[in-house]
């Protein structure tokens, strides 16, 4: 192939992407950026300023709620690694070579449905009139239906549900790739269970733990539906902030502000996470 | 005191014998190397010995203690693996560490320990490289210190030779031999290749469809094969094949198919008259020259093919099948399209049943 076809190809294969990333991602974050900096003075009437920044961190309730979405979702995240590494270990070690293919698509199928209708799943199985409520009832197990749905407990269980996938996947490519020799020598060189688990296994998964764990933190921390849908008024939760803010309130310059505020919190959260574990982003989520 | 016995050992996969009634006794200290192609069962009986796979029969003893109830990380046999599997997470110097924590040791000896033993495989004060810095020699010499530094009763090596180039593998032949001088230690090494085995043990196993077909030592397995499989893998031989026509006291008369003329060969088995057999002759046994009274072979020569020391003649002999003579001498007085006679020694001739297939 020539110069001139390699360059043409390059073009092609190179303008939807940045058309995406240019006027879907950065042109929008700018305007959010700049709307943040907007303080409304009267109608029409603006000057810019950090008095949106200064608002949000004087505001205990704004703020809490960050902390507590934040929390929720590292809480989310590891149970998602806890849940997740039994599965893609199967997957990857232990599982026939023919029936790996099979679970692999397995874990897949509730990505054909949406959220929105999974999140539903829940809400028919958990509300009062629920099958779980009317099955205890029915039992004898419980005199009176009870509400599952709208608690913290319902919250965190629905988004681990939701964001599991997102930790097998890079935790089973990344275990598949670890020789089984591995697991042996370190058997053979006098180690027990825990120890081949502790100095072998864990270590050698880790860029696939790291890059499970900034997935599923982004997707939790940023998630919208599961939050609303399972814990109701009660869940607190950021993104909701967001959406009161913009739509209810119809006050852009605080929604922005909001948006702002989440993106640099949880970029430093994931940053936080990386220097702790020693990773960086090359060794994980770009891993080839 | 035999550092490793198996006792009848069997390995079945379902209906497939991997192990078929394997025994074997190995004398402290010794180089005792087992030799088949791949698939013959090897792999898998040292495995078990690693405690990887539990036999279906039979029982492996260690220093005279069976073993079979310990797990693999309980039995003082160390392995070296196919691969080497050096722990690509640690440097070398954790790698080495690491059965030595395993095992409980103070934290205070291991810097020590560690130390001696890189020294003694001739890598001092590499602790703190990577693995992926070290050259594949490197690797296979920290591979077999990671083993060494435990101490162990036997070191298993499973083909770890493998995976190097050419040149590297006649060198870490000859180390491998050292280092287990001066270790001091009972070697099972595992390999598909013939002349490992020969150069580097005191005793060879070869192996063939899960059974030993014999037992001795490098010299008597290449001079005195007891079945046409050990003659033809181990070393180089010319497989021809014919009937026999004649037996004279130890010697045997054969008719090569083909029309290609009548040998004389040393009787190795219970063969008789009008049986199927090979004749096995390594191309060392033959000579180019005067046509002798019953062992003979005439033929065309084909090509030479040099090789230093280790040059060729090949010949087509009369029944187009290519014979290859050795000539040590590269002599270069033959051209292709001469016509000669090869001659060779009966007693350096073996004929055995044709094997099936």
């Amino acid at each position: 192939m020539g110069r001139e076809a390699g360059k043409l190809s390059l073009i092609l294969l190179m303008t939807p992407f940045l058309l995406w990333i240019g006027l879907l991602i950065i042109l929008p974050q700018l305007g959010i950026g700049y709307v943040s900096l907007r303080e409304k003075i009267s109608y029409d009437e603006f000057s810019f300023g950090l008095k949106n920044y200064v608002d949000f961190i004087s505001e205990p309730v704004y703020r809490n709620t960050l902390f507590r979405t934040a929390w929720m979702s590292i809480l989310v995240t590891i149970l998602a690694l806890i849940v997740g590494f039994p599965v893609a270990y199967y997957i990857a070690k232990i599982a026939r070579q023919k029936s790996r293919a099979a679970l692999f698509l397995m874990c897949l199928i509730p990505l054909w449905v949406s959220d929105l209708v999974r999140a539903y799943g829940w809400i028919v199985l958990l509300r009062e009139t629920g099958v779980f409520s009317s099955t205890l009832v029915w039992l004898g197990i419980i005199n009176t239906p009870i509400e599952m749905l709208y608690n913290d407990i319902t919250v965190v269980m629905g988004l681990v549900y939701t964001v599991v996938l997102f930790m097998i996947v890079p935790l089973t490519s990344t275990l598949q790739g670890m020789d089984d020799a591995l697991l042996e020598a370190g058997y053979n060189l006098g180690g027990s269970r825990f120890t081949v688990f502790r100095r072998i296994i864990v270590p050698y998964a880790m860029p696939g733990i790291v890059s499970g764990c900034i997935i599923t933190f982004m997707l939790t921390a940023g998630s919208y539906l599961t939050p609303v849908l399972l814990g109701g008024k009660n869940s607190s939760w950021f993104t909701e902030q967001i959406y009161n803010q913009f739509i209810t309130r119809y006050n852009w310059e605080a929604g922005a502000t909001f948006g702002v505020t989440l993106l640099v919190f949880t970029s430093f959260v994931v940053w936080l996470g990386l220097k702790l574990t020693g990773q960086s982003l090359a060794t994980t989520v770009a891993k080839d | 005191m035999y550092d490793l016995s198996c006792d009848r050992v069997t390995k079945a996969f379902g209906k497939f014998v991997a192990v078929d009634q394997v025994s074997l006794d190995i004398p402290s200290g010794s180089f005792f190397s087992i030799l088949g192609p791949s698939g013959c069962g090897k792999t898998t009986l040292m495995r078990m010995i690693a405690g990887f796979e539990t036999p279906s029969g039979g029982d492996i003893r260690i220093k005279g203690e069976s073993v079979l109830s310990l797990a693999p990380n309980r039995r003082n046999v160390k392995m070296v693996f196919q691969h080497l599997a050096l722990f690509p997470m640690m440097n070398v110097g954790e790698n080495i560490a690491y059965g030595l924590q395993c095992r409980g040791e103070k934290k205070a000896d291991i810097p020590a320990k560690v130390r001696r033993v890189l020294e003694r495989v001739g890598l001092p004060g590499v602790e703190e490289k990577q693995i992926g810095q070290l050259s594949g020699g490197q690797k296979q010499r920290i591979a077999i210190a990671r083993c060494m530094v435990l101490e162990p009763d036997v070191l298993l090596l499973d083909e770890p030779l493998g995976a190097l180039d050419l040149k590297l593998r006649e060198h870490m032949k000859i180390e491998l031999k050292q280092l287990q001088h001066q270790f001091e230690t009972t070697f099972l090494y595992i390999t598909h290749d013939q002349s490992e085995a020969l150069v580097m043990s005191d005793r060879v196993a070869v192996m063939n469809a899960g059974r030993f077909e014999q037992i001795g030592t490098p010299r008597e397995l290449y001079d005195d094969p007891v079945s046409g499989f050990v003659a033809g893998f181990v070393g180089d031989a010319n497989i021809l094949a014919g009937k026999v026509a004649e037996i004279s006291g130890d010697e045997v008369l054969v008719n090569l198919d083909g029309g290609g003329g009548r040998i004389a060969a040393r009787r190795s088995d219970a063969s008789a008259v009008g049986d199927e057999v090979e004749v096995f002759v390594r191309p060392e046994a033959m000579r180019i020259g005067e046509a002798a009274a019953r062992a003979s072979l005439t033929g065309t020569v084909d090509s030479l093919l040099f090789n230093g020391a280790n040059s060729r003649i090949l010949v087509r002999a009369l029944n187009d099948q290519l014979i290859e003579v050795a000539d040590p001498g590269q002599s270069g007085s033959l051209a292709p399209g001469a016509t000669v006679t090869l001659t060779f020694e009966a007693r350096r001739a073996r004929a055995f049943a044709r094997r099936q297939g």
